[in-house]
């Protein structure tokens, strides 16, 4: 169990406010997850091929995707093998292990791009209803507290009241909101917002943009001129090209990925509605099969509850059960 | 497509077995891992798929699939066909209350597209029933989501019934029957604010807003796109409030949309409608073989027959399926066929709808660009009347004269005009094929 005793001691390092709400932020998926995998467990005692086909299921249900699992699957294959482990209790904690593993891949940079001198721009993209707007409010409160003069371009000009509810979050969180009238050109939109940003000086611009699918071709080049604007105006904008993403969505937030990948270079990933889903397991993919870091995820509905994506505390809080056990042994 | 489709799939399983003269058991065994993993694929729910997959076994080891010549096709065959039965089988209509107005209720999670579905429901109700429906705007949450539903509203020339956000959802609902009937709207579309299954305060809500109106019907509006966790969305909406129906939104978007096989095994409620697109006309019925194809990865033939059929002009379709037998078609029949066919939808959309479409050479992950289309009229256009006709008398300096015309390279000019040789080739190649035939067979769909 080292490997869950060296993220303890650097999870203690951190603030428990922060690991509080991943805790809480996952507690439906670790309930019904990790729950799960402990009946898995003690239902069928001997590691065989029924065992693994549970676990695949148990894996696949949380919206893992058909591919990592099977990866996944085979590689717990080969360590029983290898190590000669017949008993699933044995297997349990190389499970854990590996999924921790898949979660903290690599040592990819999750911390935002914020320009220590001079102004950030953030363009934010993604389908219909995962949370754009939503998230721009959340993260303007943030950069507010954290005393940044921010800035919203109000880009979403197609959508019925769109802009409004952008003003509404201007207007709750103290920043100012740069709009034109509904069903404008949104590349108009983001030139004039990147204009006013830059004569003001401010430090932080959040870029709305609407939603749109990923198939639609006509919209994507839309987005893309969007984003040529940005570049345009101000030499190495856009600093972040967020994608939000909705947890409840199913394999399709890979093709979402991949496609915004393409057209925007998406540089990471808000994954939002966490909290309200019991498979939070598309994290899991997103970090398996793509080379976007996760950078915010959603983790409630309050204004504070968009936290920076931290690879221990979500494995934390994940496993913050068999952490515990592990300590008590 | 990210992943193939399961004709696919089942073809590479079955190309691995062929030469063995006999299907197996085993052999359906992989046959059904291959189905299973389709589905999961698809997002359709783990446990529905488990249940259904035993549903299928029992009948492809059978009789039916393993003394059939094609098992591949037969196991598909049962299972589009299993799937559709799943799904409810027959479209399923919206209701209509004795005494009007007809209280309809739209729930769901946040950016599920209740709003949307609200006015383009609206504008069925109008376009397609000619009724009278008054918008309800009970989201009080929401940022600016009332006045989403007042552009709607503005948008379809509709009146919008709202109380501003100070107002408890429940009373609204109360005002706007009281408001409908005084005003004669036979329906009433109460939009309500998007909640979490599992937020138990708002879930209440939901409740009294219910009981103190008493829907005829309430629509659970859920995105297509939605995983594993469809069902638990769906059961516990259910539960609480006792669905009527379900609205699946965003299909126009690339997503198998295995949801709807969720939502439907769980509830027991049909789907009724789906959300086709962004603007407010693009909400249609559902359909449940249609849906099937599409989960499956096998395409929609019949949305394009009827789209054809509701776009094609008969009478050139005849002279043109005639022109086509003798393989004289000229550049002026293409044009026409080419605005015939935009006239059905976007050329991905379509394209997305036939099967094996993105298994074909050269169309896999096609991404129809409506601008090189118009840039194929703009060559044609450029063309003189003899050349459209004889096609053949176009030698370089006409080419390059039609290139400078139409604003487009020689190297384009050259590419439509070696394809429209090689359609003619293949046109002689089909004439000779019906002319064997015993039955002139009807060219229902000339060009593509």
């Amino acid at each position: 169990m080292s490997f869950f005793k060296k993220l303890k001691e650097k999870i203690t390092q951190q603030t428990d406010t922060v690991t509080e709400k991943f805790k809480d932020g996952l507690t439906k998926t670790r309930d019904s997850f990790v729950g799960a995998m402990n009946d898995l467990v003690k239902n069928y005692r001997s590691v065989d091929e029924e065992f693994f086909e549970e676990l695949e299921e148990l894996l696949i249900s949380a919206d893992v995707g058909v591919v990592t699992v099977m990866e996944l699957i085979d590689e717990l294959k080969d360590v029983a093998r290898t190590r000669n482990i017949k008993s699933s209790e044995e297997l349990q904690p190389v499970i854990s292990e590996k999924l921790a593993e898949l979660l903290q891949k690599s040592e990819e940079d999750t911390r935002v791009n914020i320009q220590e001198n001079g102004m950030t721009v953030i363009l934010f993209v993604g389908v219909n209803g995962v949370g754009k707007t939503t998230t721009i409010g959340k993260l303007a409160n943030k950069y507010k507290q954290e005393g940044k003069s921010v800035l919203l371009a109000a880009g979403d000009t197609f959508r019925a009241g769109a802009i409004e509810q952008l003003e509404v979050w201007g207007e709750r969180v103290g920043v100012d909101v740069i709009k034109q009238q509904s069903g404008s050109d949104p590349a108009a939109v983001m030139f004039d917002a990147v204009q006013a940003a830059k004569s003001r000086g401010v430090d932080v611009l959040l870029c709305d943009t609407a939603g749109r699918l990923q198939n639609k071709v006509n919209l994507m080049n839309e987005l893309e001129k969007v984003k040529r604007v940005i570049e345009r105006e101000v030499p190495g904008a856009p600093h972040e090209v967020l994608l939000v993403l909705d947890a409840t969505t199913g394999q399709n937030a890979m093709n979402q990925a991949k496609t915004f990948g393409k057209a925007t270079d998406v540089s990471g990933i808000v994954l939002t509605k966490l909290d309200g889903t019991a498979k939070g397991g598309i994290v899991l993919a997103i970090r398996h099969e793509l080379d976007i870091p996760v950078k915010f995820v959603g983790l409630g509905e309050k204004v504070d509850d968009l936290q920076e994506f931290e690879a221990e505390q979500f494995v934390y809080g994940l496993f913050s059960e068999v952490l515990e056990e592990a300590e008590t042994e | 497509m990210a992943f193939e489709g399961l004709a696919d799939r089942l073809q590479s399983t079955l190309s691995k077995i062929k030469g063995k003269g006999k299907v197996t058991e085993a052999d359906v065994k992989t046959m059904m891992r291959e189905v299973r993993l389709a589905l999961l694929e698809a997002d359709v729910n783990f446990k529905v798929v488990k249940d259904f997959i035993a549903n299928v076994k029992e009948r492809a080891v059978g009789q039916e699939v393993l003394k059939s010549l094609t098992p591949g096709q037969q196991v598909i065959k049962v299972v589009n066909e299993e799937l559709t039965k799943l799904m409810g089988g027959e479209q399923s209509k919206i209701a209509v209350a004795k005494k009007p107005p007809t209280v309809v209720m739209m729930v769901g999670l946040q950016g599920a597209g209740k709003t949307t579905t609200t006015g383009k429901l609206a504008n069925h109700l109008r376009k397609s029933y000619n009724r009278k429906p008054l918008l309800v705007a009970a989201d009080i949450y929401r940022p600016a989501a009332i006045k989403q539903l007042e552009t709607l509203g503005t948008q379809l020339d509709m009146p919008v019934f709202s109380l501003g956000d100070q107002v408890s959802p429940v009373e609204i609902a109360k005002q706007a029957i009281e408001k409908a009937k005084e005003e004669h709207h036979d329906y009433v579309l109460i939009d309500t604010a998007g909640r979490l299954h599992i937020d138990e305060s708002l879930m209440g809500e939901l409740q009294q807003v219910k009981d103190a109106v008493n829907p005829d019907e309430i629509l659970l509006v859920v995105d297509a796109m939605t995983g594993q966790d469809a069902v638990n969305v769906a059961e516990s909406f259910n539960e609480q409030l006792d669905i009527t129906g379900v609205v699946l939104t965003k299909l126009d978007g690339d997503t198998r949309g295995g949801a709807a096989l969720s939502v439907k095994a769980v509830t027991n409620t049909p789907v009724k409608f789906a959300g086709m697109g962004e603007k407010l006309d693009a909400l249609e019925p559902f359909h449940p073989d249609r849906m099937a194809s599409r989960i499956l990865g096998m395409g929609d033939v019949l949305t394009l027959i009827e789209k054809a059929q509701t776009t094609v002009d008969e009478e050139k379709a005849r002279e043109l399926e005639k022109k086509m037998r003798t393989a004289d078609i000229t550049f002026d029949d293409f044009l026409d066929q080419l605005s015939q066919v935009r006239n059905m939808g976007p050329l991905d959309e379509l394209l997305g709808m036939m099967p094996g479409a993105n298994k074909m050479k050269g169309l896999k992950n096609v991404q129809v660009d409506e601008k090189q289309i118009g840039h194929i009229e703009a060559i044609v256009r450029s063309m003189t009347k003899a050349e459209k006709e004889n096609p053949s008398i176009l030698n370089a300096s006409r080419r390059k004269r039609i290139a400078k015309g139409s604003g487009t390279s020689i190297q384009e000019v050259n590419r439509l005009i070696k394809q429209f040789d090689e359609m003619k080739k293949m046109m002689k190649q089909m004439s000779g094929m019906t002319a064997k035939g015993k039955k002139k067979g009807k060219l229902k769909f000339p060009f593509m």
